[in-house]
């Protein structure tokens, strides 16, 4: 046990103590809100250069009116098609809508023109502003007043409410649900293969520096594989723990400056635009919604499924790392490593983030290769805690597994060289007693 | 010391060691020769427990090998291996850590090994910014680091200049006289001759010859003298093929059922006799001939 903490301990600093780990644990939080700081400038910045694209519009009905917006306007004419076309092949126009003479029942035939195609955005509100158009002109005809109908427009909000089995009742939104299962599934999912390439660096890197032979003279191989797998984990969650910190200050220095900055008319502007349709209540639900999460719960179920699932596939890469000579040899055994957290990972989008509660988010959080990314996707809906147990007892089991398969593996990979071992040789491994 | 009872280990239809059976006596430096794959590495990884034998014992002092005994023994690999990152100090410290030394031990021996070989000045080096034989220094003291009773030297001499390998001839003879047991495999035959009280040599997984030096140079004494004659007053018998230079003779007989002396006096009626001396062969001589006369057998 002293030894197994002796080689945790060389693991760990070994590699917190780098210049390079410094740097990523640092720059990494700055560069993501960096990133996103980009691209919301060149967002706003596009927006208020673009010129305003001018349509033509021919309508030989005379009935359909186009609001004009920021980006586009439209310029209602008596012109015939052939000139409006000529208009936009010369450049004065950016496109040219036609709408010919329409049955309002079966509209057909009407065309839009332009130099490059239309973006979607656009397509869809012309086709949309040309829909209620007929729409309400089709209404009018058969007699119902234009006034009575706006009247009847409802708008609803859905308000959603859980309930557990003490009767408590916790109002939910599945965006916030949606957006924590996200975050935590994709952080999981990139610690497993961040920190296990790691390790399997670490093992041909000692493997290939012939240290193994002295390393393995002092203690067992399963000492050795597991002091390095738990080392890399603690840096692994070091790195978690600072960005947290980080993330956690930097986003309350950043939200002080951005809200004292912000240009009064601006916010004013905002404020009324929100007043008019939501008042406050939407914001006081949101805060709600925060409150009724159970963070603690969420919390250590992530730290569960984050060691749980570095663990399970930690130790696949250490075997994996022991069987070869070289890193590019070990892409032919990165397989069956790669797929299942692939198919978690798609897994969670598809099914469990859609539907937490399918038969197929279901089996995704259950069985150990893809539960630590799938079920990070369902515990923030609330999980219950049969399943909740299952799906961590299996975790327990299939790390074990794993650990147990690898050991055998790295007991005699890692003393192996000069030989390109196959799926074959590795049975054969594993098999063996000596 | 260490005993060996019927070694057996194959891998696979490959015999890496056939019924090896050997016995190190304490404090002496035994020599394990044989050519490349001839299944010294195999045997020297079942004494240190990295891979077990399929059948057969090694004995540690009387009792059998055990993990308890992983302490006693020093081990350099002829693959050398350091973590290239890392910097003297920490390398050794984590070795000898390893080994069992306390973190207090181990930094004073540390320090005094630094010292006696005049390495202080690099504590903080990394292992990649030396030179191939400060590391293959480096590698030698962490081997030692923890006093083991029993220390086995793959090849200790590859890697190093004449100076450095003198520093390190004279550090294994110094630990054999404080009562240390070394077991040295390797094919540099003039390194066997100086350092090596017995031998024992491995060929294709079997044992083909042990003991001390001495007893393995008499059994192979080929029984032929080197003769010079000054000034021949007889002439010469021809089949004895001669090699003239100047007024002196030299030539080789062998005893042919003669003793020495008989051989002597008859050669004394050729003339005078400035040199008389039996042939005996040099251990790599009898190496080749051994590993010779094995595979044609």
């Amino acid at each position: 046990m002293d030894k197994i903490w002796l080689v945790i301990q060389r693991e760990y600093l070994s590699r917190v103590k780098k210049k390079s780990f410094l740097l990523a644990t640092l720059l990494t939080p700055l560069i993501f809100p960096a990133i996103m700081a980009v691209f919301v400038w060149i967002a706003v910045e596009e927006k208020e250069n673009q010129s305003l694209r001018i349509i033509e519009v021919v309508d030989e009905n005379k009935l359909f009116f186009m609001e004009s917006s920021q980006q586009y306007a439209f310029s209602f004419s008596d012109s015939s098609p052939e000139e409006a076309k000529l208009l936009v092949q010369n450049g004065d126009r950016y496109g040219f809508l036609y709408i010919p003479k329409i049955d309002l029942k079966n509209p057909q035939g009407i065309t839009f023109y332009g130099e490059e195609n239309p973006s979607m955005s656009l397509v869809s509100y012309l086709e949309s502003s040309l829909k209620k158009k007929i729409e309400d002109q089709r209404l009018y005809d058969s007699g119902i007043d234009p006034q009575i109908l706006s009247d009847i427009r409802t708008s609803v909000d859905l308000k959603s409410i859980t309930l557990n089995q003490k009767g408590e009742e916790k109002v939910s939104d599945a965006t916030v649900n949606y957006a924590i299962g996200f975050l935590a599934g994709i952080l999981i999912y990139m610690f497993i293969f961040i920190y296990g390439n790691q390790i399997m660096q670490g093992v041909i890197e000692e493997k290939s520096s012939r240290i193994v032979e002295i390393l393995v003279s002092s203690l067992k191989p399963f000492q050795l594989m597991m002091g390095k797998i738990v080392g890399i984990a603690g840096v692994g969650l070091t790195q978690l723990l600072i960005w947290i910190i980080l993330i956690g200050t930097l986003t309350t220095v950043v939200t002080g400056i951005l809200g004292l900055q912000m240009p009064q008319e601006q916010a004013m502007e905002l404020a009324q635009a929100d007043m008019i349709q939501t008042d406050n209540s939407e914001f006081t639900e949101i805060l709600q919604v925060i409150a009724g999460i159970d963070f603690i719960s969420i919390i250590s179920s992530f730290i569960f499924y984050f060691l749980g699932g570095y663990l399970l596939y930690g130790a696949l890469f250490a075997g994996i790392g022991s069987a070869v000579d070289a890193p590019s040899d070990a892409q032919q055994f990165m397989l069956p490593v790669t797929v299942p957290l692939i198919v978690a990972y798609m897994g969670l989008f598809v099914f469990v983030l859609q539907d937490p509660n399918s038969t197929t988010s279901f089996w995704l959080s259950i069985i150990p290769l893809t539960s630590p990314i799938a079920m990070m996707g369902r515990v923030s809906y609330g999980v219950p805690f049969w399943e909740l147990g299952l799906s961590m007892l299996l975790l327990i089991l299939g790390f074990l597994a794993t650990t147990w398969l690898a050991g055998k593996i790295y007991r005699i990979g890692i003393l192996m060289h000069g030989t390109k071992p196959s799926y074959k040789t590795l049975w054969k491994w594993i098999k063996s007693s000596n | 010391m260490l005993e060996t009872l019927n070694l057996n280990k194959t891998y696979g239809l490959n015999r890496a060691l056939t019924d090896i059976n050997l016995k190190v006596p304490k404090g002496v430096i035994f020599g394990l020769l044989g050519p490349n794959g001839a299944g010294k590495s195999t045997l020297i990884r079942i004494i240190n427990q990295i891979i077990d034998a399929d059948s057969g014992e090694v004995l540690i002092d009387g009792q059998p090998l055990a993990p308890k005994h992983i302490s006693l023994i020093g081990y350099l690999p002829e693959e050398r291996g350091l973590y290239k990152k890392m910097k003297v100090w920490d390398q050794m410290l984590y070795f000898a850590r390893l080994k069992g030394l306390s973190q207090q031990e181990a930094k004073k021996r540390i320090h005094n090994w630094l010292a006696k070989m005049e390495m202080s000045t690099w504590k903080d080096k990394k292992i990649e910014d030396l030179s191939k034989g400060m590391a293959q220094k480096v590698q030698f003291i962490s081997t030692i680091i923890h006093n083991p009773p029993l220390l086995i030297l793959d090849e200790p001499f590859s890697g190093f200049d004449p100076v450095n390998a003198e520093i390190i001839k004279d550090q294994i003879l110094e630990l054999r006289n404080q009562g240390t047991t070394v077991i040295l495999s390797t094919h540099r035959m003039e390194s066997v001759e100086l350092l090596c009280d017995q031998v024992a040599m491995i060929n294709r997984s079997h044992k083909i010859l042990d003991g001390t030096i001495k007893e393995v140079k008499n059994s192979y004494r080929p029984e032929v003298f080197r003769i010079s004659i000054d000034q021949p007053t007889l002439p010469i018998p021809t089949e004895w093929a001669v090699q003239t230079d100047g007024e002196s003779v030299h030539f080789t007989l062998p005893l042919s059922g003669k003793t020495p002396n008989e051989l002597l006096i008859e050669l004394m009626n050729y003339g005078q006799v400035s040199n008389f001396q039996e042939v005996i062969p040099s251990m790599e001589e009898i190496f080749i001939h051994q590993v010779k006369s094995t595979q044609n057998g």
